[in-house]
Parts: C-alpha cells; sequence; structure tokens
C-alpha cells in the first residue's frame, strides 16, 4: 500500500520554482479584522496596522522611543494638555476596486481617525464597534477634542495632563484610516463593516485578500512615502500548531515564523539554513496573593513564600533559558526599572521561620491557580505551579493546584475568587504606566486587571503623579520608588522576563524584531 | 405512500423535535458555563463596571436568557445564525467558505479509507489466518489505536520534511490564488488562472491530511468488512452456493459481498457523519480552514452564535447520514424493511 501510495506521490512532485521577492510570515493564528481600531490581539494588529497602516509616530524599530511617522514633528504646550501636531504633505493612501482615493493623507483623515473613536454617535463611527483598545488606554477620558487648524496641523486637546500620550498615539488602534473612503462606503451603502474586511491604509503593504484560516496576501505600495518595500509580494500563513510551523521553515514553506517554543529552539540554532532572532520581551510572568483574603493578607506569609520559591530553576526548566528572574514588576529594558531594588534570596529556613512568626508553624492549604494558555510571559502555566507546589511543600504550604478554560479563568480572577493565581502582561506602549497602574493601581483593583487586588496608597499617589509629570527624569524617579514599596510589600512574586524569539531563512534580510512583537515588513529584503 | 417514505418522514419529524430539545440544551450550555464573549474580549485587561454593562449590551447579553433563546430561534428558522463576537462577520458567510474545505477533506478521506479497508477486509477474510490476515488485522489495530496528532506529525516529518514529496501544510501554494466559485479547491483551481499547476497543487496539499484523517475508518472499515464476511460465510446460502459448484470469486462477489454490504455501507456513513462534523486536530496541524478548527477556536473565545450554529449543523449532519444510511440500507435489504 506503502509503495504505491509512494509512486503516485512523486508523479505529483514538482519544483515549484520560487518567483523572487515573495516574503512567506507564518503565523499562530488567525486575524479577527483588518480594522486596528478594533483588533486587540497581536495576530490581527501585525496583520493590519503594522502591515496596512500608519500612525501619527511610531516606535523606532526595535526599540520603544517614540519617533516622527504621519506627523514631521510636534510641540507640546506649556500646560502639558495641547499637542500640536504637524503632518507630512506627501502620504498617499492605498486603492483598491471600491476606492481609488482623489486626495492625499491630510489633517481631516487624522480628526476623522480620532473622533470616530471618541464618540459612537460620529456619522462614520462604526455601529455596533466597541474600539476596546482605544477605551482601554482611556483616551476616551483624556481627549478633550481634536481638530485640524489647516490641513497640515492637527492639534489634541487633553482633559489633563497625560504623559503617556505620545507614546499611545504610535500604538495600532491610533492607526490612521482615511475618512474620504469611509465616507465612499457610507455613500455608496456597501457600510462601514467594509473597514474591517477591505482596509485602505497608508502603510508600506497593500491589502490584496484573505482567505479565512488560511492566508493573508499582500502587495508592495508604490507610492509608500518611505519608499516602495523591497519584497513585491507579502504572504502571512496561518498555521496554529508550532510544531508544524517550524517544520514549514526546515522545508522553505516559511520564511520567518512566530513564537517558536522554549524547547525547541537548541535545535533551530542547530539547523542550516535557519536564524533565530531575539530581543528582550517587555513582558512579566508573575504569581499574584490576593492580598484581600487570608492568610496571604499577611505580609509575612507574602515574604515566607518570595523565599521559598526557587525562581532560578524555573527559568531553566520552563523558560529553557529564554527569560530572565524577574525582581520588579517592569521588565529591565523599560525606562525606570528600579536595579537597586534587592530580590529575596531562595531560602527554605528563612521562609518556616517568616511562617512560624505568621502564626503558620505547620503551613497550611492553599489554592494555586495556573495559567490555562501558552503565553510568552508564561509558556507552560501547569508545569511552573508543580514546581511551585513542590518548593512550597518544603516549607510546609500544601498546594493544591486548579485550572480552568481561559475565559473562565479570566471571569473567576476578575471577580477575585482565587487566592493565589498565576498571571503576566505584555506592554502595550513601553511606559511604566502601562505595567505599574494597570495591574497594580488601586483603580485596576475593581476593573479587575489588578489580580492581587492590592491598593497601596502610597504607591499608587506615586504612579498617580507620575502620570502627570513632565520630564522623563521626574516620572522615572517616581516610578523607582514606586518599585521600592512592591518589593517591600510584595504584593506579588514577579516570576520572569521572557525573551522575543522569532525564527527567520538565512534568506531573509533586514529582518529586526521588535521589542512589542510587531511584525514590520517595510525594510526587510530576500536573497 | 410506500413504506420507505413513511419511514423516512418519520424519522424527520423525530428529528426535527430533538433539534429543538438539542438548541435549546446547547444554547443554555454554552451561557452556563463562566466567561463570556467580553471576558474573552478583555483577556488580561481590565474594565470597569460601566464598560462591561457596555458591552453586554452590545452583544445582547444585558437581555434574560429566555429572550435571548427567543431570538435565536425566529433568526435560525430564517436561517440567519447572527456575527460572529470575534470576527464581526455574518456566521452564515463564514460558514460557505469553511464547509467546502471539510467536505473536500472528509471526501477524500472517506474514499481512500473505503476503497483500502474494503479490499483490505476483503482480503482478511478470504485469507483467514494467513500472513494477509494477520497484516490486515495489524494494520487496522495500530491505525485505529495512534493517536492522530502523532501520527500525523510523523507523516509530516516523513513525506514532507524529510523525502519532501508533499507540503507540510495548508491548502494550496502560495503562488495560486484561487477565486471562490464553489469553495472545492480541486474544482475552483481548475477554473482559475493556471489551472493544471493550481490544481495539482491543491491536490498535493490534499493528500496527506487525507491520509491521515482517513486512517481511523480505515481501520473501523477493515474491521467490519473482515468481520461481515466472516459472518456471510457461514450463512447456508454460501454452503448452498458452494455445494451448487460455484467458484470462489462468484461467490465472493456476488453472494457474499451484497449481503455483507449493509453493515459496511452503515460504518461508512457513519464515519462520513463524524468526518464532516469537523476533523479538530487534523485540521490544525494541517492549517487546514475547516470546520473543526472554526468551532474549537469559538467554544474557547465563547463565541456564542458561532457555537450555535456550529452545533446546528453537527446536529444536521449527523442526523441526514443516519437516515440517508438507513434508507439506502433498506433499498439494498428488503428484509430491514420487512422486519419493521
Amino acid at each position: 500500500m506503502f509503495l504505491r501510495q509512494a509512486v503516485i506521490l512523486a508523479l505529483f512532485m514538482s519544483s515549484t520554482a520560487f518567483a523572487a521577492k515573495n516574503l512567506i510570515y507564518c503565523m499562530e493564528g488567525s486575524p479577527s479584522t483588518f480594522n486596528p481600531q478594533l483588533a486587540s490581539d497581536s495576530v490581527s494588529l501585525n496583520s493590519s496596522s503594522q502591515a496596512i497602516f500608519n500612525r501619527l509616530v511610531e516606535f523606532k524599530k526595535g526599540s520603544t522611543e517614540v519617533i516622527p511617522s504621519l506627523a514631521k514633528s510636534w510641540t507640546v504646550a506649556k500646560n502639558r494638555k495641547t499637542y500640536t501636531f504637524k503632518l507630512r504633505d506627501d502620504v498617499s493612501f492605498h486603492s483598491n476596486e471600491m476606492f481609488k482615493p482623489s486626495r492625499k493623507f491630510k489633517a481631516d483623515d487624522v480628526v476623522y481617525t480620532f473622533k470616530s473613536q471618541m464618540d459612537t454617535k460620529h456619522p462614520l463611527s462604526i455601529p455596533s464597534a466597541n474600539y476596546e483598545y482605544f477605551k482601554a488606554m482611556e483616551l476616551d477620558q483624556i481627549i478633550a477634542d481634536v481638530k485640524k487648524t489647516d490641513d497640515y496641523t492637527v492639534v489634541f486637546e487633553l482633559k489633563k495632563p497625560e504623559a503617556p500620550f505620545l507614546a499611545n498615539l504610535a500604538m495600532d488602534f491610533a492607526s490612521i484610516l482615511s475618512e474620504e473612503y469611509a465616507q465612499n462606503l457610507v455613500k455608496s451603502g456597501k457600510g462601514l463593516k467594509m473597514l474591517e474586511t477591505n482596509p485602505i491604509g497608508t502603510g508600506p503593504f497593500v491589502f490584496k485578500s484573505y482567505q479565512k484560516d488560511s492566508a493573508v496576501r499582500y502587495t508592495a505600495f508604490d507610492q509608500y512615502y518611505k519608499g516602495k518595500p523591497k519584497i513585491e509580494q507579502l504572504v502571512f500563513v496561518i498555521t496554529t500548531d508550532s510544531t508544524v510551523r517550524l517544520q514549514k521553515m526546515k522545508t522553505g514553506e516559511c520564511h520567518v515564523m512566530s513564537e517558536p517554543q522554549p524547547q525547541d529552539i537548541e535545535s533551530i540554532q542547530k539547523t542550516a539554513g535557519l536564524k533565530l532572532v531575539s530581543t528582550e520581551g517587555l513582558n512579566v510572568g508573575y504569581v499574584a496573593f490576593n492580598t484581600s483574603k487570608k492568610p496571604f493578607d499577611n505580609l509575612k506569609v507574602r515574604t515566607a513564600i518570595t523565599h521559598a520559591l526557587n525562581k532560578k530553576s524555573y527559568i531553566d526548566a520552563i523558560y529553557k533559558g529564554q527569560g530572565t528572574v524577574a525582581k520588579n514588576p517592569i521588565p529591565p529594558t523599560m525606562w525606570s526599572y528600579n536595579n537597586s531594588t534587592a530580590d529575596d534570596e531562595y531560602s527554605i529556613e528563612k521562609a518556616k521561620q517568616l511562617l512560624k512568626e505568621a502564626g503558620f508553624e505547620n503551613g497550611f492549604e492553599t489554592e494555586l491557580w495556573t495559567l490555562p494558555v501558552s503565553r510568552p510571559y508564561m509558556p507552560n502555566g501547569k508545569k511552573l505551579g508543580e514546581l511551585m507546589q513542590a518548593d512550597l511543600a518544603k516549607v510546609g504550604i500544601k498546594v493544591k493546584l486548579q485550572t480552568f478554560d481561559w475565559p473562565t479563568y479570566l471571569e473567576k480572577s476578575k471577580k477575585g475568587e482565587h487566592a493565589f493565581i498565576q498571571f503576566g502582561w505584555t506592554g502595550d506602549n513601553g511606559d511604566p504606566d502601562n505595567f505599574l497602574n494597570v495591574l497594580l493601581g488601586c483603580s485596576a483593583v475593581k476593573a479587575g486587571s489588578n489580580y492581587a487586588r492590592w491598593c497601596q496608597p502610597e504607591f499608587n499617589a506615586l504612579i498617580q503623579k507620575a502620570k502627570e509629570e513632565p520630564t522623563q527624569a521626574k516620572r522615572s524617579d517616581l516610578y523607582e520608588k514606586a518599585q521600592v514599596i512592591f518589593k517591600k510589600e510584595k504584593p506579588w512574586v514577579a516570576v520572569a522576563h521572557s525573551r522575543q524569539n522569532k525564527v527567520i531563512s538565512d534568506k531573509v534580510t533586514g529582518y529586526t524584531i521588535d521589542p512589542f512583537g510587531h511584525e514590520q515588513f517595510e525594510s526587510v529584503d530576500i536573497k | 405512500m410506500n413504506s420507505l417514505k413513511v419511514s423516512i418522514l418519520n424519522k424527520l419529524v423525530r428529528i426535527l423535535i430533538s433539534f429543538f430539545f438539542i438548541s435549546l440544551v446547547s444554547f443554555m450550555i454554552i451561557r452556563l458555563i463562566p466567561g463570556d464573549p467580553v471576558t474573552h474580549i478583555l483577556g488580561e485587561r481590565g474594565a470597569t463596571e460601566e464598560r462591561m454593562q457596555e458591552l453586554k449590551k452590545l452583544y445582547g447579553l444585558d437581555q434574560s436568557l429566555l429572550k435571548q433563546f427567543q431570538i435565536f430561534v425566529s433568526q435560525a428558522a430564517v436561517g440567519n445564525f447572527g456575527e460572529s463576537t470575534v470576527s464581526h462577520q455574518s456566521v452564515m458567510s463564514e460558514f460557505k467558505v469553511l464547509l467546502p474545505a471539510t467536505i473536500e477533506l472528509a471526501m477524500l478521506s472517506l474514499i481512500w479509507a473505503s476503497i483500502a479497508g474494503v479490499l483490505l477486509g476483503i482480503l482478511a477474510a478470504v485469507k483467514r489466518n494467513s500472513l494477509w490476515d494477520y497484516s490486515a488485522i495489524s494494520i487496522s489495530t495500530i491505525g485505529f489505536a495512534m493517536p492522530i496528532f502523532w501520527w500525523a506529525l510523523l507523516c509530516i516529518f516523513f513525506f514532507s520534511v524529510q523525502l519532501q514529496w508533499l507540503p507540510v501544510s495548508g491548502r494550496i501554494g502560495f503562488e495560486y490564488e484561487v477565486p471562490y466559485y464553489t469553495g472545492f479547491f480541486l474544482i475552483d483551481s481548475l477554473l482559475s488562472e493556471n489551472s493544471w499547476a493550481a490544481f495539482l497543487s491543491a491536490l498535493r496539499h490534499l493528500i496527506l491530511p487525507a491520509f491521515v484523517l482517513g486512517t481511523i475508518p480505515l481501520a473501523m472499515i477493515t474491521r467490519i468488512t473482515r468481520s461481515a464476511f466472516i459472518d456471510v460465510e457461514k450463512e447456508d446460502f454460501i454452503r448452498t452456493a458452494k455445494a451448487k459448484g460455484l467458484n470462489q470469486s462468484q461467490i465472493i462477489f456476488k453472494h457474499v459481498m451484497k449481503n455483507a454490504m449493509p453493515q459496511i455501507l452503515t460504518t461508512i456513513g457513519l464515519s462520513l457523519g463524524q468526518l464532516l462534523t469537523g476533523a479538530i486536530i487534523t485540521e490544525t496541524l494541517f492549517s487546514w480552514p475547516g470546520i473543526g478548527r472554526w468551532l474549537i477556536k469559538s467554544i474557547e473565545a465563547r463565541d456564542y452564535p458561532v457555537v450555535q450554529a456550529g452545533l446546528f449543523y453537527s446536529m444536521l449532519i449527523i442526523a441526514l447520514t443516519n437516515v440517508l444510511v438507513d434508507a439506502g440500507i433498506e433499498k439494498l435489504n428488503p428484509r430491514m424493511r420487512a422486519a419493521k
């Protein structure tokens, strides 16, 4: 049977000649939308905003520094509430079968982009869209008004000073859409839903087609304001299984792949023709104590557990060396990282001593919830849970492991039903506020993302003040102080910061890996 | 009306009733488990109470379960299954694209499994207790017991990476763009620009997943064919045929085959039902854009409209294949009709 099959198969063998300048990127999931305003997962954002769109400002490749993009320059008024952007006048929009732009990019597009997200009654606001990211970054609370003063000048009025504002504008959801296209869709009766399936942007690649759960195709935009990309055809192929993705890299069916598994790293480095590229990720994996519940309301208990966990061993076993031990809640590559804080050393004696002082000489029983999904910040929650369970058993704490499927896990933990829980975070805009306020601020207790349910007045005052300070030096100072309080109060055990890894073929040149996980192909070439 | 029609009609009524109850149960279950589309959208992020309410309202989750069910039934009755909460596209438009992929894969798997399975089964039955028989039984046992994800990875590694005969995954080479006519790539590719080259590419992409997916039905069909043959061979009329002096091939193909067929067809028909309701693992590993993967992802995302429509479809397929198999058997074997 096998033999016959083999002969038949051999007949089908055809050496497909790869036409020059096609690049195939194999990614782990399917995009849910091509409107970056409505996307929140990295796959959708890479497939939309990074490939098809631009923003007023952008992050410098490979860093978190904000640099000009569609805006040539900007000024901030003394009151730190008025931002004035000068726009480029040489930017064109894409065209498709339904739409040929009659004009270049100008201030109206910027005003439309933001107004339609701020105000659901705006005539070009997509009905029933939730603009999740815009609201998650609280821009609806921050921006008072957006207006144009001339065709190439836009002014943003804020309700209060907001230091991370510029970084927010570099985020994917702030991608600039064409007002003319939106108007045409309404006029022609095709509807604004088309923005999700037939995007028009200013970016390096023009959207061509999407075959659901299969592939997204793009072609180079010949009028791209930074110059036409070197790749002519860009294809994003959806390959959900990481083992299969790697096999496709080996056969040359992919040129770049996302998210290799930690256990495959070693074999990738040994494979001829493949290259591993990596950078420090903007993330943190942690275990949070529910500080509103006994016995974790007791600082001595939290400290004891901090001493009992051997974090170094987790890095070796779970992250396979693709991570670093965390001590602060923000990653070391982020500005304001406080390097002078000392991490609590691994010491069973100290842990036992502290438990005794807390009145738990014989330990106690508790439940640890383990992360049900694999995330770069925590590739294997269950296995990590088992290691922690073994460590805590040594000091007499009996841990039962518990987990649920992802939505259940999220719902229960946001309500605070957990006692001790694994979680993590990947930064949105490279600003410390995006970690410290979102995950540990008092308002985040109610919002649900403060899984430690920890509201410490002194810490909260520091991070609120830092939001309004104008200079980075002053802000940094405040965040560093906040980290000292975090270390003292221990609402979490920060476990690890993991590296971002991608695998590329050695035919690919000019590829830069990005701390946010953005995929940018505008300056990539293929041999 | 003849009895065949009555029995089919009878079944259809029963199916309709069970449809209603299964929709009700599935509708409730997916809503009773914790987590909803809103929690999934928010992910690690938090949201204020007002924001949560706003989002729930957007998806109609602020209404009572009964009201939601009423809306679902009245809309489903006219073929509107709503909009996916993940992609904001209408469920039917997504379904229309994904279903042909599933059918294409299921059909090819079943064709290969049926032909190979029946032949292998006959061979085993005829050459009972020979090396042929033992090999066939072994293949069938291994095929049945093999974890499919492991088998798939093994095949990918051997045929695609080592031998480089077949592509690792996907539906067609990226260099071909196939326009949507029927959704079946084997047909659409022929109608596309590079017809033959595109067709070959589509076929090459189909072979490995179909081979892997067909393994379990192959194992089942082999076994059933073998045992059905052995059972029939013991019957008196076969002895009579032998006594009449018919040669072996006449006996096998005229008499045994005909009488063993109902049992074999039942197995094939039920396999078809299973294959059409989605081969989640195979679809995932081979990046095959079909129904199974879509459904599983929707359950993970609490994409209620998709889950509901998916379950509805599964019921329909299972019910239909059952009815068709029964009707086919009754046609083939008059004794089944008489038995009622």
